[in-house]
């Protein structure tokens, strides 16, 4: 039984709740990075580290931390991790640091985040923030994925730099998908869709 | 750089919003009603160049001489919550009509990523202060006038009945967006940075 809620806790998010396609939070990175598959990866990756951990430490310390200052308590854990993704990646991936650039510190106010540790580390023991913070991480890459994918694809003619749709598509590729224009176009058109087969 | 060319780069060539896709969330949901968008707006433009002065002090003043950079992401953002806290006590006490309009934006700016994307792009940039103070009164000045177009276009775009049920909303605001965002690249190139 015990198993059960908890793997509830992880599907959850990924897509009855998907943070990007159904609840629409963290859209400004969703809209930067996602030119390419490789950074929405990159993207995604960073997130899920950073939501997981600093949900791990919010329910941890969630009988401590007085409820006033809960806020500002949330943001120094939540930027601890950013400035350790953002130093990591920085040396251990360099391109991908500089190809996401303003947008990894700026994980810090990415509403998601801040989100799930006050509705949901704040209320819940570690193990279920755990899956919690898993599966929002995965469910928010599954939809920056689905955004990079399109407009690589069109914008490139490639899927992480490899390309799949010939020379002839590459020389005539659908541009303004790759800027900015292209981000707003798909995420909406990604919504939409995602609305008709919910049904809503 | 001139200090007009830094202007028209930040409000129409690289604007805040439509190109560099910072503060997203507030541009979605306060664009509905052309009033709080111009609330919002005032308190962003008060906030941001602020936070931009004081984060700027700050990183040159103290992290920089004591070699502690790597702290910017902690210190900005506690600066910014700070401040704006700050900012909503002080205009609750001197002046309760303006706290009446910009009451309800002041909490949500906190999270708006603009406001720390402006704090660290200033620090990046090469800007002497005075640079920085234009800089966010630019980004300031692009996030409005792209707030309160967006703002004027929903207000008509509801009363539209032609747009299919599961586009209404979000999904329908998002591809006007980019109908927006495709008008503002004409700007592109029209001055150099």
């Amino acid at each position: 039984m015990a198993d059960s809620s908890l793997f509830k806790e992880f599907a959850k998010g990924t897509v009855k709740e998907n943070p990007l396609l159904i609840s629409l939070l963290g859209m400004c990175p969703a809209l930067a990075v996602t030119t390419s598959l490789t950074n929405a990866v990159g993207m995604g990756a960073a997130v899920i580290f950073v939501l997981t951990m600093s949900n791990i430490v919010v329910a941890l310390l969630r009988k401590i931390i007085p409820d006033a200052v809960r806020i500002p308590a949330f943001i120094v854990i939540i930027a601890s991790f950013v400035t350790i993704v953002d130093l990591s990646m920085a040396a251990w991936v360099p391109s991908l640091s500089k190809s996401l650039g303003l947008f990894i510190p700026l994980i810090v106010v990415n509403c998601i985040i801040l989100a799930r540790a006050e509705a949901f580390a704040y209320k819940n023991g570690v193990a279920r923030s755990i899956m919690d913070g898993v599966g929002m991480g995965l469910g928010y890459t599954l939809g920056l994925v689905s955004v990079a994918f399109f407009r690589e694809l069109l914008g490139n003619g490639t899927l992480f730099g490899i390309g799949v749709l010939g020379e002839a598509f590459k020389a005539n590729s659908v541009l303004v998908m790759i800027l900015p224009p292209g981000a707003f176009l798909t995420l909406g058109l990604i919504v939409g869709f995602m609305n008709r087969i919910r049904r809503v | 750089m001139g200090l007009l060319t830094l202007i028209i780069w930040t409000v129409f060539v690289n604007n805040v919003i439509l190109s560099q896709f910072l503060g997203i969330c507030p541009f979605m949901g306060v664009s509905k009603k052309l009033d709080s968008a111009i609330g919002m707006s005032a308190a962003v433009l008060f906030v941001i160049v602020l936070a931009t002065v004081i984060t700027y002090l700050l990183q040159f003043g103290v992290l920089v001489p004591l070699k502690l950079e790597y702290l910017q992401t902690i210190m900005f953002i506690l600066v910014i919550a700070a401040l704006v806290q700050f900012v909503e006590m002080v205009i609750r006490k001197v002046s309760p009509a303006l706290f009446e309009a910009l009451g309800i934006f002041l909490p949500l700016i906190t999270t708006n990523c603009a406001v720390l994307g402006t704090a660290i792009m200033a620090t990046q940039k090469d800007f002497n202060l005075l640079q920085a103070v234009v800089f966010a009164v630019g980004i300031s000045l692009g996030f409005a006038l792209v707030l309160l177009l967006f703002a004027a276009i929903r207000e008509r775009l509801d009363l539209e009945t032609s747009t299919p049920r599961y586009m209404k909303g979000m999904p329908i605001a998002l591809v006007t967006a980019s109908i927006l965002s495709l008008a503002f690249l004409g700007f592109s190139g029209m001055v150099k940075m």
